[in-house]
């Protein structure tokens, strides 16, 4: 309709001046882009985070750290955004004007994975010169991961100021991830980047190496010198990280057999309950989490420590409990043990079942279980230390106890020589009995352990019993140090086997090396000599 | 779909010596007296394990069968007569589920069957209901490749959760290198496979695609975490596509938190990882992180805000979650209500018959079809886990995705369609004109 045409035009350019001359009138570029933020679309509130952190306002930090936190509220209706603050007061976004209160009808502005990484950024480019030491770092790593050009600025301007050593290096490393992405950098500030990534010499530094595009021919060809030496050093880091996997590995293996070591090595119970002892102590974390959580918020960080002797407490009174009322008919027919046990365990599990619902209990971490740190080229993670460090704690309390106190003694002479022991004056059935509660003891305070790592379910208890059972049997029935080298040896076996064979085959081979190992010495790696073992 | 240990799979189906003629006099005076039952109440069987290993999914299954039963009784019942539930324990025992099926069938003459949550419990009831000519409805997403007459599938087929689950990857998080990560049996292995040939057709190379296996109940991720973290270090976008079983997932998370792999860093998208699931986990190291499911929680719709508010009535439990699969049977469960009402009988020939085109509300606003392959239609939601233990859905399809019961991405698949209504047959080739065999 060319008659028509002039007129459309002319009505669009109307209202085109009009919106033009309408805008700046009512607010700025900056107030626009907080605006958006009240639209509910992530294009649109990545636009407002590109906008609000280069805009140079004061309030530039604020908001977008108050986006990151969900502290930044938006009213879909009045086109409103409020930044509220941890003690309750808020301000008016676009305006930085105290408000008394936020509307009911505003919500907590939503981000998904690709705007948190554009939040990281936006803080990473506004913190770099921030007082604090810790704040500057991350902003430093933040801008390396992010490695926009629009930083470059930011980076120089925080590098000349920056006077400590390691954010100084995290921020050169930004600066050179910047420069490699850069399309127009020169040669030689490209060959530098690539020469800091290389000393950097880390994952990250190799993910940019690799990922970095078209460049100069000088460029690539040094870009793949570094990528090849930081491959080859990698590659022996990852040795040692095979290595400390298995080491942790077997630090959870013993853990979860060394109570067993008792139970079945040192009494000869087959005890297929064993694992519903572990379980026990794991839901004893729960309970006295849901407790300190409840009651004594404070204290969550020693909830651990309270659970040990706890979950220690009433996995061994129900040891003893299990001794006294069945075990204790059955001793010398391993058949009916085994099936009386395994009946006990299905017991126990759906009695859990019932009392905490068949689905999983949470049970957190404590912070200082949370987290890791590097060591190196590796990743050390802190909940896998400290479960190292503390089987290797209950493995030397355990030995210390056999060794030198009375009831150690004399756990030593009933299960040598029954009969002898009885002559002597011990009263073996009560030994039995506390040496049974012992071990089932130990399984509990292996589950406050295992409650960390894996999760607290009726059935956490059966993931357990066949390795449990397989590090006993390896390392030698009776002999706790047999235990402790078979629960390292399969663990760094398996580890180092997983990245080769995967884990399903990985596990696989290491069945059929022990079943092999078995046909070879039937009595594992340590097996007790003498009498006492026909006994 | 999910099995939880070991030791199950060692349990393998056991086929019972009846014979035929047996079958069809069991038969006849099932329906005979059938008919003499029906006079009083209308039975409804529930069969989902309630001890065992997937005790930890079924058992709410269950309470949501009982819950449906007392809503329909509160209105007056089906054909005017109440219905009964009938639960059985299968106790994640997979030649008993098969057994128990055959009880609820046989003796206690019930109409319909809602039941099984794993691939190899549906496969071991199948012959029974095919056997003695009954109902099952599934609510588990599932790994498809079949189409049955007797059953009703209403949990998500791959093209109505893993597929658009990876293209929102592809398009929103523009991933370009992918980690399939599944535990080790059929749904994760049949999945990955069809994930393996899309993706393929979309361009991705054979060094971007990690496919990882894992066993059941695996707990120690360290090694496989750090070839993740490895893996993705190549310069591209990389995300992890999770087919990892509900019980290895909590220590799964808990490394990848621990080692430093934050969603906005490499994203995982779990298929298998719901509310329930997430209850018994410390949400936080997972915040950002994605699943895939045909519902949620946190959707807001009447209907969803009807039912969460009833079901938490019901369980006398103000915080119990609702999840995917119980979504899925409070559609097959109106479905078959209608279908019922239809027909005016609960006869299963007739019901079986009725039940494609028959249309029930979903919980998220849209309303479900039943399709001639006996799949239903569905929406798809992407949803990012939030601190309290629900999802923030970031994107869903525009429509609803209809289930494909073969899949089109794998060579063996592709021309097959089940088809009930036209061609009576579940897997009809579209390219020889022939069913291949399960036909009426």
């Amino acid at each position: 309709m060319p008659a028509n045409l002039p007129a459309r035009l002319c009505s669009l350019l109307l209202s085109l001046v009009l919106i033009a001359f309408a805008l700046p009138a009512f607010a700025g570029p900056f107030e626009d882009a907080v605006a958006k933020f009240a639209n509910d679309d992530y294009s649109d509130t990545e636009d407002a985070i590109g906008v609000v952190a280069s805009s140079g306002n004061p309030l530039a930090f604020p908001i977008i750290s108050a986006l990151q936190d969900g502290r930044l509220m938006a009213d879909p209706d009045s086109k409103k955004v409020y930044v509220t603050g941890a003690d309750g007061k808020s301000i008016d976004a676009a305006t930085g004007q105290p408000v008394a209160s936020v509307p009911d009808s505003a919500a907590a502005v939503r981000l998904n994975n690709r705007l948190r990484r554009s939040v990281d950024a936006a803080i990473g480019s506004l913190t770099l010169q921030s007082p604090d030491i810790g704040t500057r770092l991350q902003a430093a790593q933040s801008v390396f991961k992010s490695h926009e050009e629009t930083a470059l600025e930011a980076v120089d301007g925080a590098l000349a100021k920056e006077t400590n050593k390691s954010v100084k290096a995290a921020l050169g490393d930004a600066r050179a991830a910047i420069l490699l992405f850069k399309p127009d950098a020169t040669e030689v500030e490209k060959l530098e980047a690539v020469a800091t990534l290389k000393g950097r010499g880390d994952q990250e530094a190799l993910a940019l190496l690799t990922g970095m595009g078209d460049q100069p021919a000088s460029v690539t060809k040094a870009a793949a010198s570094a990528i090849g030496s930081i491959q080859s050093s990698l590659a022996v880091w990852s040795m040692v990280q095979n290595a400390w996997y298995g080491l942790s590995l077997g630090s959870v293996l013993l853990l979860a057999a060394i109570g067993l070591a008792i139970t079945f090595g040192v009494m000869g119970v087959i005890n297929m309950a064993h694992g519903e002892m572990v379980m026990i102590g794991a839901y004893t974390t729960f309970v006295v989490q849901e407790v300190i959580r409840t009651r004594y918020p404070g204290l969550f960080d020693y909830s651990l420590l309270i659970a040990v002797p706890l979950a220690f407490l009433v996995a061994g009174a129900l040891g003893v409990v299990i001794e006294r009322s069945i075990i204790r008919f059955l001793y010398g027919r391993p058949l009916e043990t085994l099936l009386a046990t395994w009946g006990l365990s299905l017991v126990l599990q759906q009695a859990v079942r019932t009392m905490f619902g068949p689905t999983n209990r949470e049970v957190g971490n404590p912070s200082w279980m949370s987290g890791a740190f590097e060591l190196g080229q590796i990743t050390i993670t802190y909940n896998r230390l400290w479960i190292l460090v503390f089987t290797l704690a209950v493995f030397a309390i355990l030995l210390a106890m056999l060794r030198y106190t009375a009831l150690g003694l004399e756990m030593r002479a009933v299960t040598q020589n029954r009969r002898m022991a009885a002559s002597m004056g011990i009263a073996t059935s009560r030994v039995d009995a506390l040496t049974f509660g012992l071990g089932s003891g130990i399984a509990g305070i292996a589950g406050v352990a295992l409650s960390q790592i894996d999760n607290v379910s009726p059935n956490l208890g059966q993931s357990y019993i066949i390795d449990s059972f397989m590090v006993v049997v390896f390392g030698g029935v009776g002999n706790l140090w047999g235990t402790l080298v078979g629960a390292f040896t399969l663990g760094i076996a398996n580890k180092f086997l997983e990245p080769v064979a995967g884990a399903v085959l990985g596990k696989i081979a290491i069945l059929v090396l022990i079943i092999l190992f078995i046909q070879k010495r039937p009595r594992g790696l340590f097996a007790l000599k003498g009498r006492a073992v026909e006994a | 779909m999910f099995s939880k240990s070991t030791h199950d799979i060692a349990a393998s189906f056991s086929r019972r010596g009846v014979l035929a003629a047996t079958a069809g006099l069991v038969l006849g005076l099932a329906s005979l007296t059938g008919a003499k039952a029906a006079d009083d109440t209308i039975k409804v069987g529930v069969l989902h394990s309630l001890s065992g290993t997937m005790a930890i999914s079924e058992t709410t299954l269950k309470d949501t069968i009982l819950f449906l039963i007392d809503e329909q009784n509160k209105k007056g019942g089906v054909l005017g007569k109440k219905l009964e539930a009938v639960v059985v324990d299968p106790a994640s025992n997979w030649p008993l589920f098969a057994e128990k099926a055959r009880e609820l069938i046989t003796k206690d003459k019930v109409a319909v069957v809602f039941g099984c949550w794993t691939s190899v419990s549906r496969k071991s009831v199948l012959p029974v209901f095919k056997e003695l000519n009954n109902i099952l409805f599934y609510p588990v997403q599932y790994e498809g490749e079949e189409s049955e007459r007797n059953v009703f599938y209403t949990g998500a087929a791959p093209n109505q959760q893993a597929i658009p689950a990876v293209d929102y990857l592809m398009k929103d998080e523009k991933v370009k290198r992918w980690v399939l990560a599944g535990t080790d049996y059929v749904y994760p292995r049949t999945t990955n496979k069809i994930l393996e040939a899309y993706l393929k057709s979309k361009g991705v190379a054979q060094e971007d695609i990690m496919i990882n296996y894992t066993p059941f109940g695996h707990s120690d991720w360290q090694t496989i975490v750090a070839d993740i973290k490895k893996f993705g270090s190549a310069g591209k976008k990389t995300a992890v596509v999770s087919t990892i079983n509900g019980d290895a997932n909590v220590p799964f998370y808990k490394e990848l938190g621990n080692q430093g792999i934050k969603a906005k860093d490499i994203p995982v998208v779990a298929f298998s990882v719901g509310e329930e699931e997430l209850a018994g986990i410390d949400t936080k190291p997972l915040l950002g992180h994605l699943a895939a499911w045909n519902y949620f929680q946190s959707i807001k719709s009447p209907e969803n805000e009807k039912f969460i508010k009833a079901w938490q009535a019901y369980t006398k439990n103000p915080k119990r979650v609702t999840n995917d699969p119980m979504e899925a049977h409070v559609i097959g469960f109106d479905m078959w209500v209608k279908a019922v009402e239809k027909v005016k009988s609960t006869d299963p020939d007739k019901v079986i018959d009725a039940l494609p085109g028959i249309e029930a509300k979903n919980l998220t606003g849209g309303t479900s079809k039943m399709l001639p392959n006996h799949h239903i239609t569905k929406p798809v939601f992407i949803g990012e886990i939030k601190a309290n233990g629900q999802f923030d859905v970031v994107w869903k399809t525009p429509g609803l995705v209809a289930g494909d019961a073969w899949s089109k991405e794998l060579d063996g698949s592709k021309d097959l369609i089940g088809d009930w209504v036209g061609k009576k047959c579940g897997n009809f080739n579209t390219k020889t004109n022939k069913c291949l065999g399960s036909g009426s």
